[in-house]
C-alpha cells in the first residue's frame, strides 16, 4: 500500500513571529524554518505503517518554493521513501495547494494519504478537507488513532468533549491531530541517507494547473501590547477593583 | 560512523576549518571526509558577537566572498569612543585619543550568525557534511589515550533518566583528526585542556559575559555604519567592562554591554547593568522610539596570548575560541578564530596526505599531535597580533580602566605593540569573588518596560527552547554547596550573573533551596566560569536545545 504524506515548511514554533515594519507580512529573513508539527505527526504515522509492514512506500509532497527541499530531506531522513516537491512560491493558498495536491493523488494513486491537520503558520485547517473533495475521497480529520485494516481505515477523531470513531474506505485522507504520536528523532545515518534519496521537482505547469488568487493578504498586525499589571494587598482591594475599576463582578 | 576528520561546532573556527580543509583537498584531488557537528538547531542559532568583521581571514578563505554572497553589506564608515562619566554625562575621546587596534576601517557590521549560515552554505556546496542538532557529548579516546573522535548524546532521556518512546542512542562519530570549536569554555575543550595540562604553560583564561539586544529603530535616527565603543558608568571603579553600539543594515542597531568576569562585588548584575545603561542619553536617544527585536548572551574567552593554552594534543587541535584566539585589544574574535581553524585544515591535510602516501602497509603513520600545527600558529599573523596584543587586557586588570587604558594607548599606538615585557595576570576570574558582607549593595532601577526589560521578558526574545522531561544540563557537583557555601556567603551570585534567569534561590519547607530553570539557559557558559565554588558543570542538552538566535 502505497501512501502519500504531505509536508509545509513553517516557521520553527520556538521563534517568536515578528511583523515587517510595514505590517504588510510576517518577517522571514534569515528566521530558522522547520517542518510544520502537525505535518512530522503524519511522517511519524507513515512511517509507523511501514514498519508494521502495512506500507509498502512512502511518498512525502511539499508545496512551496526550493529552500521547502530542507523539510522534505527531513520527512525522508525520518524514513520516508522519495520526496515530490511542487515548486509555486506564488498563492499558496489553501485551495491552490489542495488542486496542485490533487494532481499528485491522481499520479501517485496512493491508498492513503496522511497531512497534518493545518499548519502552524496560516491555522487554516483548510487544505487537506479540500482535497478530500476534490479527489472525491473520504476523510477523517482531527486523528488521535489510526488503524489500517484491509481495504479500510479506522480513525479515531478528537472532537468536541469526547472521541468519534470512523471507518472509511480506501482511498481515504486522515489528517493528524496532536496526540496521534510522539514522532522520531532523525538519526545521524538516516539524515546521511536522506541525502541520496530521490526527490523529484515538479512545477504547477507540469501538474496542468493553473493558479488565480481566491484572497489577498491586506496586512498583518501583531496583537496589542498587554499593559502592566497592578499588586493587591489583600482580597478586599481585589474584589473591590473587579467591581469598581474592572466592572467585571 | 568514520570521517577523515570530525569537527565540533559550526562556528567561525569550525566551519573555516571545514571549508578550507575541503577546498584544499578538492584542489589537490584528495577524497577527504569531513564533518561538522552543530548542537543548535540548525547553523546560527547558538551565534551571538556584536560584531565587526575584519575581513582577513576570510579574503584569504574564500577570496570573491563578495560575488558569493556573503552577508557582509554594512561597512564601518564612523567610529566614536565614549567615557560615560554618569547617567547624563559622557565625554566623546578625540580620534588620535582611540587605541590603534579599535579602529575600524575597513571593517564590517555583520549579523555573525548570519555570516556562519553562509559560510555553511559554501561549506556544504563543496561537500562537507554539517548536522545541526546533534551535541558533541563526550570525547572518545583509543587504548593509547589519544582522541579518535566524539559521541553525540542521547536523545529522549526523561527527567528521570528513563528511555522515552523517542529514545535514540547517541552515536560515536571518529576521526582520523578531531576539532574542538565549541567556542568560548567548550565543555570537551575543558576537559581536553585539562586531560592533556594544555594550560600548564599559560595563565589562567579570563572571560567576560557579553549581552546584546537587537533594536530596530526611528530610520531618522539611523547612521548606517557608526560604530560606538565605550566604557564608564554603570559600571563601578572596580569592575571593567564596555559597551557597543553599533548601526548594521535595515535600520536595525546591535547594543551591547560586556562585563570582565573578573568583578569581585558578587551584588553585581551584568544583566542589570546593562539594562540601566540604555537609560543614558548616548543609548536612550536612539532606542527610546525603537523596538527590541531579539536578546542574548554569551562568554567571550579574552585571555589573550598569555592564557592561550597548547592547542595541539594526541589526536585533535583545538581552534578558536574554544582555545581563546579572540584578541581583546581590537575585541574580535572571528578573523582571529577563522584564521586558527585555516591553520588547523593546512597541517591536518598535510599529515593525511602523508600518510596517505606513506601507509601503504595498511598501518597508519598519522602523528599523534600536529606539532606542524603549532609551528605554523607561531608563524602566522595571528600569532604576530595575539602577541602585540597580549598586554591589553592584563593591563585593564592590574592597573584599572583609567590607567589601564592610558597603559593601553601608549603600548598600542606608540610601540604597536612591541615592548619587550609581558605583564601576567594570573588569579583566575572566579577565584576574584569577596564575601558578599564586604561588598557594597547594589540596587537596581525597575525595569521601564520601554528601554529597560526584565529577565524573563528578555529571555523570550532569545526563543530559546529545550525539550522539558530531559535531565537538567546544569550540573551540581555537591547538591549542597549552592546554599551552604554560596548562599551563605556570596549570597549565591548565580542568581544575578545568570542573564536567563536560571538560578532562582526559594524558599521551601526546608529552608532556602537552589532552584535551577535549566529550560531558560542561552548556552552562555558564565555559571561554569564564574561560580565562586567551581560547582556548576554546563553539559549540553539533548541536540536542537538552546536559543534559536535570528539575526545575532
Amino acid at each position: 500500500m502505497k501512501v502519500l504524506v504531505t509536508v509545509k515548511r513553517v516557521i520553527d514554533y520556538n521563534v517568536k513571529i515578528r511583523v515587517k515594519p510595514d505590517g504588510s507580512d510576517v518577517d522571514l529573513t534569515n528566521v530558522k524554518m522547520a517542518v510544520n508539527p502537525f505535518c512530522e505527526i503524519a511522517v511519524e504515522e507513515a512511517v509507523r505503517l511501514k514498519e508494521k509492514g502495512i506500507a509498502s512506500e512512502i511518498v512525502v509532497v511539499s508545496v512551496g518554493g526550493s529552500e521547502a527541499q530542507e523539510q522534505l530531506r527531513t520527512a525522508l531522513a525520518l524514513g520516508a521513501d522519495r520526496a515530490i516537491l511542487v515548486e509555486s512560491t506564488a498563492n499558496t493558498e489553501s485551495l491552490n495547494v489542495a488542486k496542485l495536491l490533487a494532481k499528485v493523488v491522481e499520479q501517485e494513486q496512493p491508498s492513503l494519504v496522511i497531512m497534518g491537520k493545518q499548519a502552524i503558520d496560516s491555522d487554516n485547517n483548510q487544505t487537506g478537507q479540500m482535497l478530500a473533495a476534490l479527489c472525491d475521497m473520504p476523510q477523517a480529520t482531527f486523528a488521535s488513532e489510526v488503524s489500517v485494516a484491509d481495504n479500510s481505515v479506522t480513525v479515531t477523531r478528537e472532537i468536541d468533549g469526547g472521541l468519534q470513531t470512523l471507518s472509511l474506505q480506501l482511498p481515504a485522507i486522515v489528517t493528524t491531530d496532536l496526540r496521534l504520536n510522539e514522532p522520531r528523532y532523525a538519526s545521524l545515518p538516516n539524515i546521511m541517507k536522506a541525502k541520496c534519496k530521490p526527490l523529484a521537482t515538479v512545477t504547477p505547469d507540469d501538474l496542468g494547473v493553473t493558479l488565480s488568487a481566491h484572497t489577498q493578504l491586506l496586512g498583518v498586525n501583531p496583537p496589542p501590547q498587554r499593559s502592566a499589571g497592578v499588586k493587591v494587598k489583600s482580597v478586599a482591594e481585589l474584589v473591590d477593583k473587579l467591581k469598581n475599576e474592572a466592572k467585571v463582578i | 560512523m568514520e570521517f577523515d576528520v570530525v569537527i565540533v561546532g559550526a562556528g567561525p573556527a569550525g566551519l573555516s576549518a571545514a571549508y578550507h580543509l575541503k577546498k584544499l583537498a578538492n584542489d589537490k584531488q584528495q577524497d577527504i571526509s569531513v564533518c561538522v557537528l552543530e548542537k543548535g538547531s540548525e547553523v546560527g542559532a547558538h551565534i551571538l558577537s556584536g560584531a565587526i568583521l575584519e575581513t582577513t581571514a576570510l579574503d584569504e578563505l574564500i577570496p570573491d566572498w563578495q560575488e558569493k554572497g556573503a552577508p557582509l553589506t554594512t561597512p564601518v564608515t564612523e567610529d566614536a569612543l565614549y567615557l560615560l562619566k554618569d547617567q547624563q554625562r559622557a565625554t566623546k575621546v578625540p580620534g588620535w585619543a582611540i587605541p590603534a587596534p579599535m579602529h575600524n576601517n575597513g571593517n564590517y557590521i555583520v549579523s555573525l550568525g548570519n555570516v556562519c549560515r553562509w559560510l555553511a552554505t559554501q561549506a556544504e556546496a563543496i561537500g562537507v557534511e554539517i548536522f545541526p542538532g546533534f551535541a558533541a557529548a563526550e570525547i572518545a579516546y583509543d587504548d593509547n589515550g589519544r582522541v579518535k573522535g566524539v559521541y553525540t548524546g542521547d536523545m529522549g532521556i526523561s527527567k528521570d533518566g528513563e528511555q522515552k518512546d523517542s529514545y535514540m542512542p547517541g552515536m560515536a562519530l571518529y576521526g582520523k583528526y578531531t576539532l574542538f570549536a565549541e567556542g568560548c569554555r567548550g565543555h570537551l575543550g575543558k576537559q581536553l585542556i585539562s586531560q592533556f595540562k594544555l594550560d600548564e604553560n599559560s595563565d589562567p583564561q579570563h572571560y567576560g559575559i557579553g549581552i546584546k539586544e537587537l533594536w530596530e529603530i526611528d530610520p531618522a535616527l539611523h547612521k548606517s555604519g557608526l560604530v560606538v565603543h565605550g566604557s564608564g558608568w554603570p559600571l563601578d571603579n572596580d569592575t571593567t567592562g564596555g559597551f557597543f553600539l553599533y548601526h548594521a543594515d535595515n535600520n536595525q542597531v546591535v547594543v551591547g554591554l560586556i562585563v570582565d568576569l573578573n568583578y569581585s562585588n558578587p551584588h553585581i548584575s551584568p544583566f542589570d547593568e546593562f539594562q540601566q545603561m540604555k537609560h543614558h542619553p548616548l543609548f536612550a536617544d536612539v532606542l527610546s522610539t525603537g523596538k527590541r527585536l531579539s536578546y542574548g548572551a554569551r562568554a567571550i574567552a579574552k585571555g589573550g596570548l598569555n592564557a592561550l593554552p597548547d592547542m595541539a594534543f594526541p589526536g585533535g587541535l583545538l581552534i578558536g575560541c574554544d582555545a581563546g584566539t579572540l584578541n581583546f585589544a581590537k575585541i574580535k574574535g572571528t578573523h582571529t578564530a577563522m584564521k586558527s581553524g585555516m591553520i588547523a585544515a593546512e597541517n591536518v591535510l598535510n599529515a593525511l596526505i602523508q600518510d596517505g602516501q606513506s601507509g601503504q602497509d595498511g598501518q597508519d603513520n598519522l602523528p599523534d599531535t600536529l606539532t606542524g600545527f603549532t609551528d605554523a600558529f607561531r608563524d602566522s599573523w595571528l600569532h604576530k597580533e595575539l602577541h602585540a596584543s597580549r598586554n591589553f587586557g592584563p593591563a585593564m586588570h592590574k592597573f584599572g580602566p583609567i590607567m589601564g587604558g592610558a597603559y593601553n594607548w601608549i603600548e598600542q599606538n606608540l610601540f604597536k605593540g612591541r615592548l619587550p615585557w609581558t605583564l601576567h595576570d594570573t588569579k583566575p576570574d572566579y577565584a576574584q569573588m569577596k564575601p558578599a558582607s564586604e561588598c557594597p549593595e547594589k540596587h537596581y532601577p525597575k525595569p521601564d518596560g520601554k528601554l529597560s526589560f526584565d529577565k524573563l521578558s528578555s529571555v523570550y526574545l532569545s526563543n530559546t527552547n529545550h525539550e522539558e522531561d530531559q535531565p537538567s544540563h546544569l550540573r551540581l557537583l555537591d547538591p549542597a554547596i549552592p546554599v551552604k557555601v554560596n548562599l551563605a556567603k556570596y549570597n549565591e551570585p548565580a542568581q544575578r550573573y545568570c542573564p536567563a534567569g536560571v538560578y532562582e534561590i526559594v524558599e521551601a519547607e526546608s529552608g532556602p533551596q537552589l532552584q535551577i530553570n535549566a529550560q531558560n539557559c542561552v548556552h552562555c557558559k558564565t555559571c561554569d566560569i564564574k561560580d565562586p565554588s567551581q560547582n556548576i558543570c554546563w553539559v549540553p542538552p539533548e541536540g536542537t536545545g538552546g536559543p534559536n538566535y535570528p539575526n545575532m
